[in-house]
């Protein structure tokens, strides 16, 4: 179809997990299809609990992990055609990721800038420092910062918030057309969460980038997705406009999501419930 | 199993400790000293806090990540190991009398109050129970001294006290790889509660649980802290859970207690710009209103700014608050907050 950004049609993942004879079988994600529209910006929010299939999406989005069946297809080329290195580079350099925990995507021991420059010269294709520096510095001014904050400083100098911007820059550096986020703002504090979360919002409006916003904070996902797929044990089980959806959820498991969001505005607050024991796991 | 209940309801003793504290910190100052190759740090990652805990009450700590909840809570459970010294002030425990602290306690006498008296409910559960070992053997290492009981009437007891947590007993012979994540922390509160303890500190119970079984956690602990009379010191950066649980709330930043208050008077009303911020940043679904984050990185607890620490982020700076600490002052019952420019009076 044309005038998709991304289309995934029927995308199922199955792991299979131990040995020949006593192999089990887990299906991670199952029949799974949406598209991404080309025509204007949109950032798509997927979730659901944890083991909803969410992050093994993101990284068959990502062609980190092949699906099993079915076809994703970015702008024309299907993934599975990518096969050589120049083809993945062209596609990396449309599709770029952003990971939790941004302790954990830097290495502690090398200097920030060096992520920047790497990118650069990779994709930007610039050859000279002072282009590499400018771009960078002008990637980094995007998200708040500057070069100056980020030069020669190591990860552990920076809070959470500003190493998850500077990951956004590295990002932003290929020019890409999509922005994969997985989880960006759960490790962060709730006061940086807001100009994280901003941040992707002026992404889709100024520089026209979309996003797959891949999350289980339901409050981040109301303020700046437009729409919203909600996932359960691998399946799409409500889909729509973000607004529509959170405001009236119609699926019961979409109606005890919204319901497990703890509001610090209810001021009345809710009377302690006897938890519930029929989530007990069947056990051996 | 229910005498202990008893004899702490008893009118007695109600009346002369209506709402004695079971916790009392003053003045107390956690800094991290290193000598890495001549370079010395000193980390101020606790600097003069005072509050308290009292009877039959869920007493929140909240700020962002480096305000010094850990090393506080470190502090309190006497995990104090160098680099982490105490520096000053004192931890008053109602059941350890005569003490400054389980830090300073004879070895006995921390091993008699240890999870007897004081409990622990961790981030990740898996961390608290052992992985090699079915749950029946945590409940055994943790609680069979303390309780005084015959083999046969510990696990009866244990059973007791999981049929009363709504658990089933089969969960006893099970490893904790068996169990989900949700299921290992309600084991694990079933555990810091199993003795009965004064006082429970609960270090971000529910940051690695799942959305859905978040609730049914929060209001397990605030059940069984009803049910026993017991208080809960409950540390985490997350405001919602803090509005679903804490009676009294306070508000940490860098290092040092800002604002103290009850509950609903902070998450309504609240008088510190730091806190007037964290509350104005949470999103609610079906509100549309644009906002902004907090500009700014934490100050760096090495070489913290004079003064008020909020100060280089604040949008109400003025003169003083570059040269002096701001000290508490009191803005109606229980409320507390340490600002020059909510109150002008306070001003030197």
């Amino acid at each position: 179809m044309s005038g998709a950004l991304i289309e995934l049609a029927h995308v199922s993942k199955t792991f299979t997990r131990g040995g020949l004879f006593a192999a089990r079988r887990i299906e991670a994600v199952a029949d799974v299809s949406f598209r991404v529209a080309a025509e204007r910006p949109v950032i798509l929010t997927i979730t659901g609990e944890s083991g909803s299939g969410k992050t093994t999406l993101a990284r068959m989005i990502l062609k980190i992990v092949e699906p099993s069946a079915g076809a994703i297809v970015f702008c024309g080329t299907d993934l599975k055609s990518i096969r050589d290195s120049a083809a993945r580079l062209a596609f990396m350099r449309q599709v770029q990721p952003i990971f939790q925990n941004p302790f954990e995507v830097f290495n502690p021991l090398k200097h920030l800038d060096r992520y920047l420059y790497i990118t650069t010269r990779r994709y930007g294709g610039a050859a000279d420092m002072a282009t590499v520096e400018h771009r960078s510095d002008e990637a980094l001014r995007q998200v708040g910062l500057s070069l100056g904050e980020i030069k020669r400083r190591f990860p552990h100098e920076l809070s959470g918030g500003q190493l998850q911007r500077v990951a956004i820059a590295r990002a932003l550096l290929a020019g890409p057309a999509l922005i994969v986020a997985d989880e960006p703002v759960s490790m962060v504090d709730a006061s940086l969460r807001m100009s994280i979360a901003n941040l992707f919002r002026s992404l889709r409006d100024e520089l026209r980038i979309s996003t797959i916003y891949i999350t289980h904070d339901l409050t981040t996902a109301y303020y700046i997705s437009d729409e919203i797929i909600i996932m359960q044990k691998g399946k799409i089980v409500e889909r729509g406009a973000a607004r529509t959806v959170l405001s009236a959820p119609q699926h019961p498991y979409s109606r005890q999501l919204k319901d497990a969001v703890l509001s610090p505005h209810a001021l009345s607050r809710q009377p302690a419930l006897p938890h519930d024991a029929r989530s007990l796991p069947r056990l051996p | 199993m229910s005498a202990p209940l008893a004899i702490r309801s008893t009118p007695i003793a109600q009346e002369t400790a209506p709402r004695m504290p079971v916790v009392s910190v003053e003045g107390l100052k956690a800094y991290y000293r290193t000598d890495h190759f001549g370079v010395k740090r000193l980390v101020r990652a606790v600097d003069d806090v005072t509050f308290e805990v009292r009877r039959d009450e869920i007493y929140g700590l909240a700020g962002e990540s480096g305000a010094g909840k850990t090393t506080l809570t470190k502090t309190l459970t006497g995990a104090v190991r160098p680099p982490l010294q105490i520096v000053g002030g004192t931890i008053a425990f109602s059941f350890l009398p005569g003490t400054q602290g389980l830090h300073c306690a004879p070895p006995p006498e921390v091993s008699r109050v240890r999870w007897r008296h004081l409990s622990y409910i961790m981030q990740g559960s898996m961390s608290v129970l052992n992985p090699v070992r079915r749950v029946r053997s945590s409940f055994e290492d943790f609680a069979f001294r303390h309780m005084e009981l015959s083999r046969r009437g510990f696990d009866a007891a244990v059973r007791a006290h999981l049929a009363r947590m709504q658990l089933e007993p089969n969960v006893l012979v099970a490893y904790p790889h068996e169990l989900s994540g949700g299921m290992r922390q309600r084991i694990s509160i079933a555990l810091a509660t199993i003795c009965r303890p004064e006082l429970i500190i609960a270090d971000e119970p529910t940051t690695a649980v799942d959305v859905i079984v978040q609730k049914d956690v929060l209001a397990m602990i605030r059940s069984s802290q009803k049910e026993m009379g017991s208080s809960v010191l409950l540390v985490t950066h997350d405001m919602g859970v803090h509005a679903y649980l804490s009676d009294r709330l306070g508000i940490m930043h860098a290092g040092r207690l800002v604002e103290e208050g009850r509950s609903e008077e902070i998450l309504a009303r609240p008088r510190h710009p730091y806190t007037r911020h964290l509350i104005s940043s949470l999103l609610r679904i079906g509100d549309d209103t644009p906002r902004r984050g907090l500009e700014g990185s934490p100050p760096n607890l090495a070489d913290p700014p004079p003064g008020c620490r909020f100060h280089p982020r604040c949008p109400l700076a003025m003169d003083v608050c570059r040269r002096e600490v701001p000290p508490f002052t009191v803005h109606g019952p229980d409320h507390r907050v340490a600002c020059f420019a909510v109150t002008p009076e306070a001003r030197p």
